[in-house]
């Protein structure tokens, strides 16, 4: 059987992946959290941190989640957040340029999505 | 020239730039208005994700959240009302605020002390001059409105239903907006967000009654409640901010439209006037030349006699 589901991983202004995965890993409030087809219905508040997609051609896709939620039921799996971006999509020397500044200026937010981008930059 | 036609040439002249102004304004707002409708397309699938968690969690637990339970003695609810920050947009802004004003009567009368929140330059203009409290306004990103925006607008409104009512907190929530039907027709409206009609929710969320599955929360069902009820509010008032972005592009469109097309008949009209006046300037001087002639006629035959 080929167990897969559905994944969409929306953002509050868009909707930013879409497609078939075999695992999903995603950060809750109480731990890392692995999802695969056929798990037991679910609703979960995210951490912001890496979202690892292991998609059912065999590729992965990583995002950068900052804060939101899981939901999974029937073999479909949603991942909400506010705002949420593909590895790909982040730019790791404007990142680390961010994460100096926002150090420099002791911006506890701006260091915190900073971090979260370059460590899903990092896991792709 | 005579002076009347001069006066005429002038008018047309300027309803002319007038009209160029507004037919450039009416282009404007239609293109903005697609831009709006795609960026609310946009936002639906977090919106419906969004809702269809918050109807898991309201039905799938006995979690009691001050959110979703109703107020035994509800004293006092907040409304937010969007307006727009520029005008030129006919009836839009008017029907909004008659709407808000509507819905604030029907609480007073149900006994409750209504908090008004204000977003767009008119509202607020409309409230100042009539020296009404404001408890807070927001201005300057309605035409293309972000998520941070909401953001923004929704967090004093969650701070003010979390405190207790005595505290000077809220026990309801409305938001009146207008709602973007169809290019052509555009509905204010008002819409109770808080305290959660968790039935209506359920609706939206599975409209054919199918029933939701049972889930698993994490860390626990009041924790994911109360993580999402305040992105349900934001997302609700983005989604409304968006709304009412398109809606008042669409109104803007119509109302240039409709003054385009006035501007043409009232340069039609002028145009003939001119044409009227030109033609008496002329008929006038053929009538002196002959007059001047027939007297020069007269004269000379007077001074052979």
């Amino acid at each position: 059987m080929a167990a897969e589901l559905h994944v969409e991983l929306v953002a509050a202004d868009r909707q930013v992946w879409s497609g078939e995965a075999t695992l999903v890993v995603a950060r809750t409030t109480s731990g890392d959290i692995g999802v695969m087809p056929g798990h037991q219905p679910l609703l979960g508040v995210l951490e912001s941190g890496p979202v690892t997609i292991r998609t059912s051609d065999g590729g992965t896709v990583v995002a950068a989640v900052h804060g939101g939620f899981i939901s999974f039921a029937d073999d479909k799996l949603s991942l909400l957040a506010e705002v949420a971006e593909l590895a790909d999509e982040i730019d790791v020397q404007r990142t680390e340029q961010e994460l100096a500044r926002a150090k420099a200026e002791a911006d506890t937010d701006a260091e915190r999505r900073a971090d979260v981008r370059l460590r899903a930059a990092a896991a792709r | 020239m005579g002076a009347q036609l001069r006066v005429y040439k002038r008018r047309i002249r300027s309803v002319t730039a007038t009209k160029k102004i507004t037919k450039a304004m009416e282009m404007i707002a239609a293109s903005r208005v697609v831009k709006a409708q795609r960026k609310v397309a946009a936002s639906t699938p977090y919106a419906t994700e969004l809702t269809r968690a918050v109807a898991a969690v309201a039905t799938g637990s006995n979690t009691k959240h001050p959110l979703t339970t109703e107020a035994e003695n509800p004293s006092r609810a907040a409304v937010l009302l969007l307006t727009s920050d520029r005008g030129l947009a006919g009836a839009f802004n008017s029907n909004a605020i008659k709407a808000a004003e509507q819905l604030t009567e029907r609480l007073e009368r149900e006994g409750k002390q209504v908090e008004t929140y204000i977003v767009g330059r008119r509202g607020v203009a409309h409230y100042n001059f009539r020296e009404r409290k404001i408890a807070a306004s927001f201005t300057g990103f309605t035409d293309d409105p972000t998520y941070a925006d909401a953001k923004k607008v929704a967090a004093p409104l969650i701070e003010a239903i979390r405190k207790e009512t005595a505290d000077g907190g809220v026990d309801e929530l409305h938001i009146v907006y207008t709602e973007f039907v169809s290019m052509m027709t555009q509905t204010a409206l008002d819409a109770r967000l808080l305290p959660l009609r968790v039935d209506e929710v359920a609706q939206e969320a599975r409209p054919k009654g199918e029933l939701l599955p049972l889930y698993d929360f994490e860390p626990s069902a009041e924790d994911v409640l109360d993580a999402l009820l305040p992105r349900y509010v934001e997302s609700r008032v983005y989604n409304a901010l968006l709304q009412s972005a398109a809606s008042k592009h669409a109104a803007t469109r119509r109302a240039m439209k409709s003054a385009t097309d006035n501007a043409g008949e009232l340069i039609e009209t002028l145009t003939r006037l001119a044409n009227q006046a030109r033609q008496a300037d002329i008929t006038q001087e053929i009538s002196e030349i002959v007059g001047g002639a027939s007297a020069l006629a007269d004269a000379t035959a007077g001074s052979d006699r």
